[in-house]
């Protein structure tokens, strides 16, 4: 049993290792990740905002402004989640304690 | 805690930003309850105002997203915000600064809101 977990490790591995070795290498310019345009021909957003962030929003860190500016909703939703995170903990601990009062 | 606003409010220029920001205000704020316990940290930041600090963090984000809609654009759209003075551009700069700002808050009080809860839990477990 002990052997057949290490083989289907050893499997694992070289398959992990044989996809490995078919991704393109980075910072190549003609990777797709690179294009000016997607798949299927549309577009990529990401040259709008490398060419735009400093003219629209006079920020020099484009991550700055994707995320608080293109994206802001999306970080609106990441702000409630945290507060949400904590309200849990308010609250199930809140219960618990009033639990043990009575 | 210096550290913690750099990092906020430096986030136009470098890494950094709300989350971050806040995160380093919070270990300035833990570090004290650590060290001294609950009643000394009391008298730097009381364990009941984080929740409400916690809801204005978010408001102060929605609402600037609010002001602008009702200024005429679109949700979180801070070219309209009415802000004197300023104008495009550089009205979005001042814009994600303020919605950094409430994310800033909402996770430095989240995180103290946490611990304090781990703490109060344990006491009465």
């Amino acid at each position: 049993m002990k052997v057949l977990k290490l083989l289907l490790i050893l499997v694992f591995a070289l398959l992990l290792l044989f996809a490995a070795s078919d991704l393109p290498f980075r910072g190549k310019a003609d990777n797709q990740m690179n294009q000016r345009t997607s798949m299927t021909g549309t577009e990529v957003p990401g040259n709008y905002y490398i060419r735009e962030a400093y003219n629209d929003a006079h920020t020099p860190n484009i991550v700055t402004v994707v995320l608080g500016d293109y994206r802001s909703i999306d970080t609106l939703g990441e702000q409630i989640v945290i507060f949400t995170a904590g309200m849990i903990t308010f609250l199930l601990l809140r219960n618990r304690r009033e639990d043990d009062e009575r | 805690m210096v550290f913690g606003f750099y990092v906020i409010f430096h986030g136009h220029y470098s890494p950094g930003g709300g989350f971050q920001g806040g995160t380093l205000l919070a270990a300035s704020l833990l570090l004290v309850r650590i060290a001294s316990g609950t009643k000394i940290a009391n008298l730097q930041f009381k364990d009941y105002l984080a929740t409400p600090y916690a809801a204005i963090g978010v408001i102060i984000y929605f609402g600037t997203g609010l002001l602008a809609l009702i200024m005429g654009g679109y949700f979180l759209d801070y070219e309209q915000l009415p802000l004197p003075g300023l104008e495009g551009a550089d009205l979005r700069y001042w814009g994600i600064l303020i919605i950094e700002l409430g994310i800033g808050l909402t996770v430095m009080t989240v995180l103290v809101l946490i611990y304090d809860n781990m703490v109060k839990g344990e006491d009465y477990a």
